[in-house]
């Protein structure tokens, strides 16, 4: 929604308003009013810019190394559950919209109801994403110590010793500094390719870095419209103003929108219609 | 109204009421809203932590005045450059100005009772201490050895000092940046006084503008790249580790896409002292006004296109190479329209040569140099002579401390009068101002030269021949430490001893200058109306006679030569 469209229906309409009230540096409401707006979309570009440059990385990978990329979003990602999550998030934007309305009309029952069913969708996607880290963390598809990228050995009944793997993992190339340092190298199994288990892991350390930040975001959002809905319910005085659940129905929205990106670039690398439609 | 209005108080000798003697309890200090306060407790932090990064830096010096490397082991040697790069871009010159005298003066200057989030405000400064703990225990707990641009996979595997404990300050503290940054663009955008259109705003503010802008935009890209180096640190995945098929160029691509238009976020503030001060000293309107303002904006767009020229070497491609030169060549346009702005608006001036305008002065000597080999060294072919040696070390302390620092020190000397109501001694500050340009020169112009010879950067073991150069660049050093600590000490001096200042000790226009000093607690009385264009300075009207009426003023006798227009103590004209 517009400025513009926020004023005509709110301050300018209210500013016949008794309660009416601003902090003491500004000259009127309206003035706290634009500056509260302004201010929440240029943190959105920040927030914009943050996640971008995860883009930016996400992108220059993918040109480097596509049929990885391919290979483990096909076999590792669940399309079905994406698109479960994408469902939830856009149904949650569109009652989030609704709470706005609902403020606009100044109906308490309304917001109630509409962000209540926002903050149920935002923990039915956190439920999903529970589902789908916990299988991963099953596989050990998670980057880290603890990494086994299968590839195209996936369901093999041989099931590698520790011994194995790292004898395997002794990378063939270059220094052996990086588990001298650190610790940690890339367990493979025997004979697999060594370069695909790392860019693998590349892609799917990308995959829970985007989403997890996205999930952090989503969890932040789950605590602002969760205060929202108390301070409604008692009334809170901050609440009668009009801003609160604007600002975090601006906010609400850009997380949906990232998604919006995640999902495609995450779960359907190629054209997966089918993949969704046959699965 | 052309008499001063002269308040009972004030000619009783009592003092009104202002931002600083309203409370005295430390509670009010750590939780005040007020900018000015917060500015002075950024202030008074930041300025420790340049102590901090000084004293490294006089080890470095210390360390270089020998060729053999005899005084500390290389990996200490190491710690200390890289203690002395962080604290001193991130923890020192990304807020110097901003967070201090910008967040003082920008409500003050645009008739606003304060930002228009006073208590993201203090959350900043807040984020700003954290943020320098963490930098600090991580240089307590074993240093950190990547030096200030962290690069992979060095940091991100091979390391064995504290990078994450590091990263996660710098990380924090860009948080604090943001906030500042976005608090300005919505008082700037917002909370301007009746009348104040966008072309009446003091350069000052137009800097401000821009340099948020590039804030807003460049920072989180640097959070989430430190961030990402932090993960691989601990979870092994490489994305910028190539024996892991990640790719090291992406982390450089990354963090000059901050950091270039990151040395915008510390010059673009001195540049808009710079006006002020150029102004208020030759008594002339400034010239070429839109020029200089958006000029500024003009740096902050290009500045984001840039970035590669610190990569000519570095595994970028040759074409991107030359596309990089080419823009970094355009970028020098706007910096050198402010220049000649600056020297054309003292063409014919009335300059006084005012601590402040001594500063100024040296500024723009510096920048200049600064700036132009700047143009040297994207030039592709000359920086691959160049890179990583001395000479890149020598342009980019040109601009930095010649242009930055000495910038930030100028608006102190211009804007203490209005912060403290005190008057430092002018003469000392005059041979201070001095001394910092004659020990600036001669500690870094040397590295020019020995950066062509081939001195290269960062080692500290170095061939017989280049000893001269070192000397002579630690014993300037010494010199640009004196002048340095100096200020230190007359400032704070000038607090307990210093003459009263006046609302207006230099006869400056401006709103700021129209409240009193120290301003009260909600800057003006009665927000101001303004009907007058900025800079309208009156030519005639001599340093003399300035002196003169700044004393009596004081007493309260004489017309104030600028309330013709402007009013006083911020009443409107008319009131
Ligand atoms: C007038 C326009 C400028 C141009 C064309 C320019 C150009 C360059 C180039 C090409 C380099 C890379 C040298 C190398 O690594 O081989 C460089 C380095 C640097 N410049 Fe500038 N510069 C300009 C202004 C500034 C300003 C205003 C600042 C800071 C206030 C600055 C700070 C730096 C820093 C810190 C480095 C070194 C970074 C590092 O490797 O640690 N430059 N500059
Ligand atoms: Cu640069």
């Amino acid at each position: 929604m517009s400025v513009e469209a926020l004023h005509d229906g709110h301050s300018h309409g209210e500013s016949s308003d008794a309660h009416e009230s601003f902090a003491h540096h500004y000259v009127n409401r309206a003035q706290q009013d634009e500056a509260y707006i302004v201010g929440m979309w240029t943190f959105l570009v920040t927030e914009i810019m943050f996640f971008g440059a995860l883009f930016a990385a996400y992108v220059i990978y993918r040109v480097q190394m596509p049929e990885i990329f391919d290979e483990v979003s096909r076999d590792h990602l669940d399309v079905k559950l994406g698109f479960y999550n994408t469902l939830i998030l856009l149904t949650s934007s569109l009652f989030m919209a609704l709470g706005v309305r609902a403020a606009q009309l100044k109906s308490k029952k309304g917001q109630l109801f509409w962000i209540g069913l926002t903050l149920l969708c935002a923990f039915g996607f956190l439920g999903i994403k529970y589902k789908e880290y916990s299988h991963k963390i099953e596989l050990n598809l998670v980057p880290g110590a603890h990494f086994v990228y299968e590839g195209a050995h996936a369901g093999n009944a041989h099931n590698p010793s520790e011994a194995e793997l790292l004898a395997a993992s002794k990378p063939s190339y270059g220094p052996d500094r990086v588990k001298a340092t650190t610790g940690i190298a890339v367990k493979r199994r025997p004979g697999d390719d060594v370069k695909k288990a790392e860019k693998a892991q590349i892609f799917l350390g990308l995959y829970f870095i985007m989403t997890g930040l996205h999930g952090i975001h989503v969890i932040i959002g789950i605590f602002l419209l969760g205060i929202l809905w108390f301070m409604i319910k008692y009334n809170h005085p901050l609440a009668k103003d009009f801003m609160p659940i604007e600002m975090s129905g601006l906010y609400w929205h850009f997380v949906d929108i990232v998604w919006i990106f995640l999902y495609p670039l995450m779960y359907l690398i190629k054209p997966s219609l089918e993949l969704l439609l046959h699965q | 109204m052309s008499a001063i209005p002269v308040r009972p108080e004030e000619l009783a000798g009592t003092k009104r009421e202002n931002y600083i003697n309203w409370s005295h309890t430390v509670k009010d200090w750590l939780l005040t809203v007020d900018h000015k306060r917060i500015a002075v407790l950024y202030l008074v932090s930041i300025s420790i932590f340049f102590a901090m990064g000084g004293v490294a830096a006089m080890f470095i010096r210390l360390e270089l005045l020998t060729p053999k490397g005899d005084l500390f082991r290389s990996d200490v040697y190491n710690r200390i450059f890289s203690a002395h790069g962080i604290m001193m871009i991130f923890l020192f010159l990304v807020p110097s100005i901003p967070a201090t005298l910008g967040n003082f003066l920008i409500p003050l200057m645009i008739g606003a009772k304060d930002l228009a989030f006073p208590r993201l405000n203090l959350l900043s400064w807040y984020l700003y201490m954290i943020g320098g703990m963490f930098v600090l225990a991580a240089t307590v707990f074993g240093g950190v050895d990547t030096g200030w641009t962290f690069y992979t996979p060095y940091s991100s595997v091979y390391s064995n000092s504290q990078v994450a404990l590091t990263i996660l300050g710098v990380f924090i503290a860009g948080f604090s940046s943001i906030a500042t940054g976005i608090n300005f663009i919505v008082t700037i955008h917002k909370m301007r006084a009746p009348g104040l259109t966008w072309f009446r705003l003091p350069l000052f503010v137009w800097a401000h503008y821009a340099t948020s802008l590039i804030i807003v935009l460049g920072t989180p890209v640097v959070a989430i790249t430190l961030a990402l180096v932090a993960v691989e640190r601990v979870t092994g995945i490489g994305i910028f580790n190539p024996n892991l098929g990640g790719d090291p160029v992406l982390f450089q691509h990354l963090f000059w896409f901050y950091s270039h238009p990151a040395v915008y976020i510390m010059i673009l503030p001195g540049m808009g002292i710079t006006s002020e001060i150029i102004a208020c000293f030759s008594r002339k309107r400034i010239f070429g006004y839109p020029f200089i303002a958006f000029s500024s904006l003009a740096i902050a767009l290009f500045g984001f296109f840039v970035w590669g020229h610190h990569m000519f070497t570095t595994g970028q491609s040759m074409y991107s190479g030359m596309v990089f030169s080419i823009i970094s060549f355009l970028v020098a346009v706007p910096s050198a329209i402010k220049v000649f702005n600056w020297t054309s608006t003292m063409y014919k001036g009335t300059v006084s040569l005012k601590s402040p305008m001594i500063y100024a002065l040296g500024f723009i000597g510096l920048f200049t140099v600064g700036g132009l080999t700047g143009l040297f060294l994207s030039t592709l072919a000359m920086d691959v002579h160049l890179q990583d040696t001395y000479f890149v070390v020598a342009h980019f302390h040109y601009v930095m401390v010649g242009g930055s620092l000495l910038a930030f020190l100028g608006g102190i000397h211009f804007w203490w009068p209005k912060i403290t109501g005190k008057m430092y001694h002018e003469g000392v500050a005059v041979g201070a101002a001095i001394l910092t340009f004659i020990g600036f020169n001669l500690t870094f112009f040397p590295q020019f030269i020995v950066g062509y010879i081939g001195m290269p950067r960062r080692y500290h073991w170095y061939p017989d021949e280049y000893q001269f150069w070192h000397v002579m660049s630690s014993a300037g050093a010494s010199v640009l430490a004196l002048g340095l600590v100096m200020p230190a000490v007359y400032l704070i001096l000038s607090l307990k001893y210093g003459a009263d200042a006046g609302p207006n000790p230099w006869r400056a226009v401006g709103l700021e200058w129209t409240t009193s000093s120290p301003p009260p607690p909600h800057n003006f009385d009665e927000i101001p109306v303004v009907t007058w264009e900025a800079y309208e300075y009156d030519a005639d009207y001599t340093d003399q006679v300035a002196d003169e009426s700044t004393r009596q003023e004081i007493s309260g006798t004489v017309p104030h030569p600028v309330s013709d227009h402007m009013g006083t103590y911020g009443n409107p004209p008319g009131e």
